[in-house]
This record gives structure tokens, C-alpha cells and sequence, in this order.
């Protein structure tokens, strides 16, 4: 079987290349183990925590998990529930009793219509994928103004950064409220500049947040920001 | 198979037309990530045939009869530009094409780990701009590497290779002039690091020994095809973690 590629710190795999025998580790996401050995199955990075080896996917499809906090536009209405977008390979289901409003059945449309963009949170996923979402919480509501954001899932954790110091950076320098979904859309609110400029910081971080040079960009674009202003 | 008539397809020195051996494959190149648009894609070429692949979701599969509460359905597309060959191919869907995308979403489907996705679809589009026999692994081997790309998990990268007959002679991987006048055509989609078969068809007849000696001209070639696929994933990512 062929090897994967050493870098620097990582290794990247690829789907079916064996990793190395199974005794002694835990084979987590991205690795199955077949005949004692464990064999990736996803185009990615190779990690290795608490003794489990995992792939850190490249590219990777939003998997909703319960408690997700996640930036979801309204796809279909009916009656009693509002089926909405999630990002995912499934439509999330809000129904009428976990919304913030009293509904009437038959009146959901007057409080959502298609297109709407909300903040919510994943209540339940069951075995067969059906995501149940919920209104009900702090925080959690219709989005009626600013901008949203669409970066890959993969990144989510790279634009938050350790204790969301990075995510707070860019709340400072752009003076506007972001919010980042688990599903990869950011929610952005300010005035147009700052909108703009959190947009640019958004696909920078995403593209370069790996790289070396990755601090004197951003402190580069902060202080351009700052100059501005 | 256009039959044996009086076309000479090997050179008195036992080479082919094209001056290649007979367990020579035809040079082959492959560019993953080639269409922004998607969520994994692929380019490959091989001799002279141009097969681009792009893989979209795992997304809501509509309309809903073909949703499996179990698994997610491979929805494959594969189509020839009407520009592929010298003479114009109508437009649209034919007989030969949905059957060639029939037996690449069953190839597909037994290396993508359907089963972690549920109720859901993965299309997978396969536009051939160029032909020259053997699109339809051309066209596999483009949609392993867009699937990979796209992050859709599987068990491994299928590679698509035949072998064929030409003058009573296996050879391996059929230009033009061989599959329009040789013998026997086998296309294979092998999964080169536990050496299953994910597909096999074959065209004209092959005798037990041929047959053994083509597949092991597929084994040979798989290996060779599956390297240029991981090298192809590696090269987009080569500068670090994207």
C-alpha cells in the first residue's frame, strides 16, 4: 500500500492509504480499520490525540451534532414548520412549538418566509439524520440585518482561533458583531465598511490562516482599517 | 468492436501503431480541483482523451422517491461534449451514456461510504470534451480523484483501465484505431490497494488465458494510474493546509 506524503508537522492522506497497524490506537473520524490495519478514507491531514489517529478533512460537508449553534436560512414554510438550510447534506426542521413566537397553525409564514436567516440551535439529530432545530434560547433569533458569510466548515475552529482571541481581533478592528455558525456561515453586522472589510479578513483567514506570514497580513489589514477610520 | 477486417493494428516489430508496447498505457496527466464552482473536481487526461469531473453535495436528494433512509444515492452524469469526437454527437442523454453512468454510480457506490449519509445525494457530473476510446475510465478515474477533492469519505480511489484484444494479442489500454477494430475490450474500475473489482464489462471474447494475462495488465496499470491520483490531490495541496 502507499505511503502517505510527510510535510513539515503533518502528513496529508489520501481515501484508502494505509496509516499503519491498529493495535494500541483508536481509529477516530476520517479512519476506518480494516484486516488490523487502519486505512484513511478521507483526503486530509493526519493527527494523532490520546493515542487517536483521526484525518482532519480538507474539504468536508457540515455533519450537524446536537447543540450546534448555527446561522440557517428558511428554504420551505408550512403550516406548523419552517423547513430551513442548514448547509448540510439535510434540511434542518424548526417546528412552530420551538420558536421564539406564539404561532398559530397555519400563520408561520407571517412570522418567516423563504429567505429568512436565523440563528439557531441543533435541539436533537436522530439516526437517520433528521435535524430538529430550536428557536428557543438566548441569543437565538430572526437576523433582520447584515451580512452573511460563507466559509468552508473546516475552518470554523481556524476563524474563532484559541479561546476566540481571533474571532474577537476581528470583532475590534471591523466594529461590527459577528457571530460564526458551526455550518460555516458568519453573520456580520455593522456599517458597510466594516461589513466589507470583516468579509475580506474572513476569506483571508480561511486561505492563509495556516501560513507563516498569516499574522503580519491580518496586522497589516488592521492597521489599514485603523488608517480608514 | 468494429471486427477484425484487414486493418493492421501491430507493427512487424511487435510494437503498436503508435509505437507503444503492449503492456504500455498511453501518457497520462490529472489536475484535481479544476472547477471553483464545485465541491470537488478533476481533470484528466489520458492520450487523447479529455475527461473533466465535478462532484457537488452530499445534498438533499429530490425528488424524494430516491432517497434510502439508509445510505446516500451516487447520482451520476456522464456525457460526451458534441465536440468530443470528429463526428458531432447530438446533445443530451443516449442509450450509451445512461448506461455508462449506470455502472459508474455501482462502481462509485462500493468504495464511497454511503452510509454516512443518509437520505442524501452525491452528483457526480462527467463531461468527456475530448475522446479517443476508453472515456468511460477516463471518466471513473476523474470522478475518484473530484471525490476525494469534494472530501466525500471512501474506503478507496477507484481507478478506472482496460485491456484488450488486437490481432489475437492482449494489450493494454486501447487507442482509437484498437477498440474500433480489435477483438475484445475490458474495462475494469479496480480498487488498487486491496485489489477488489468494483466494475468489469467486456466487449468481443477473450480466452481464460487472455483474459488472466489482460487483468493482469490492469493490476499492473492500476498501480501506475493510482500513484498519478494521489500525486494529482498532493500537488494541489502540496503548499500546506488549505
Amino acid at each position: 500500500m502507499s505511503k502517505g506524503q510527510t510535510g513539515a508537522e503533518q502528513r496529508l492522506v489520501t481515501p484508502g492509504m494505509a496509516i499503519g497497524p491498529s493495535a494500541g490506537k483508536r481509529a477516530g473520524s476520517g479512519i476506518i480499520t480494516e484486516q488490523d490495519t487502519m486505512i484513511a478514507t478521507q483526503l486530509g491531514w493526519l493527527q494523532e490525540k490520546n493515542n487517536t489517529m483521526s484525518v482532519h478533512p480538507i474539504h468536508s460537508a457540515y455533519m450537524p451534532r446536537s447543540g450546534d449553534l448555527i446561522v440557517a436560512n428558511v428554504a420551505e414554510v408550512r403550516n406548523n414548520l419552517w423547513f430551513m438550510d442548514i448547509n448540510g447534506a439535510f434540511q434542518g426542521l424548526l417546528p412552530m412549538s420551538l420558536a421564539p413566537w406564539k404561532v398559530e397553525f397555519g400563520a408561520a409564514r407571517q412570522h418567516m418566509d423563504v429567505g429568512n436567516v436565523v440563528l439557531a440551535r441543533v435541539q436533537e439529530v436522530d439516526e437517520c439524520h433528521n435535524v430538529v432545530l430550536t428557536m428557543k434560547g438566548v441569543g437565538l433569533r430572526r437576523l433582520n440585518q447584515g451580512a452573511v458569510e460563507s466559509i468552508p466548515v473546516q475552518h470554523v475552529d481556524r476563524v474563532r482561533g484559541e479561546g476566540n482571541s481571533l474571532l474577537q481581533r476581528l470583532r475590534d478592528a471591523s466594529d461590527c458583531r459577528i457571530m460564526v455558525g458551526e455550518n460555516g456561515r458568519v453573520w456580520i453586522d455593522g456599517d458597510s465598511n466594516g461589513i466589507t472589510w470583516a468579509r475580506k479578513a474572513l476569506k483571508m483567514v480561511a486561505e492563509k490562516g495556516h501560513t507563516t506570514e498569516f499574522e503580519a497580513i491580518l496586522a497589516e489589514m488592521e492597521q489599514e482599517k485603523k488608517g480608514d477610520a | 468492436m468494429g471486427g477484425y477486417g484487414d486493418v493492421q493494428l501491430l507493427r512487424d516489430d511487435g510494437t503498436r501503431l503508435d509505437g507503444r508496447k503492449l503492456d504500455e498505457m498511453r501518457p497520462m496527466k490529472i489536475e484535481a480541483g479544476v472547477l471553483p464552482a464545485a465541491d470537488g473536481s478533476a481533470m484528466v487526461t489520458h492520450g487523447l482523451n479529455v475527461a473533466v469531473a465535478a462532484v457537488y453535495g452530499p445534498m438533499e436528494a429530490h425528488p424524494r422517491k430516491i432517497q434510502r433512509q439508509d445510505r446516500a444515492v451516487i447520482d451520476v452524469r456522464y456525457n460526451m461534449a458534441p465536440f468530443s469526437t470528429s463526428d458531432r454527437i447530438r446533445p443530451g442523454f443516449n442509450r450509451r451514456s445512461r448506461e455508462i453512468s449506470k455502472v459508474t454510480a455501482e462502481a462509485l457506490e462500493s468504495v464511497v461510504l454511503v452510509e454516512r449519509y443518509p437520505r442524501s445525494k452525491i452528483r457526480v457530473e462527467i463531461e468527456i470534451l475530448a475522446a479517443e476510446a476508453g472515456t468511460r475510465c477516463a471518466g471513473i478515474t476523474a470522478a475518484a480523484v473530484a471525490l476525494a477533492d469534494a472530501g466525500i469519505p471512501m474506503r478507496d480511489l477507484i481507478v478506472g483501465v482496460a485491456s484488450g484484444k488486437i490481432e489475437d494479442t492482449v494489450v493494454l489500454d486501447l487507442d482509437k484505431a484498437e477498440d474500433n477494430y480489435g477483438q475484445a475490450d475490458l474495462p475494469v474500475g479496480i480498487l488498487p490497494n486491496t485489489g477488489e473489482i468494483a466494475f468489469l464489462q467486456m466487449d468481443g471474447d477473450l480466452s481464460p488465458d487472455e483474459y488472466n494475462l489482460a487483468m493482469e495488465y490492469n493490476f499492473k496499470a492500476a498501480k501506475e494510474i493510482h500513484e498519478i491520483m494521489v500525486e494529482a490531490l498532493q500537488r494541489r495541496y502540496e503548499g500546506g493546509e488549505a
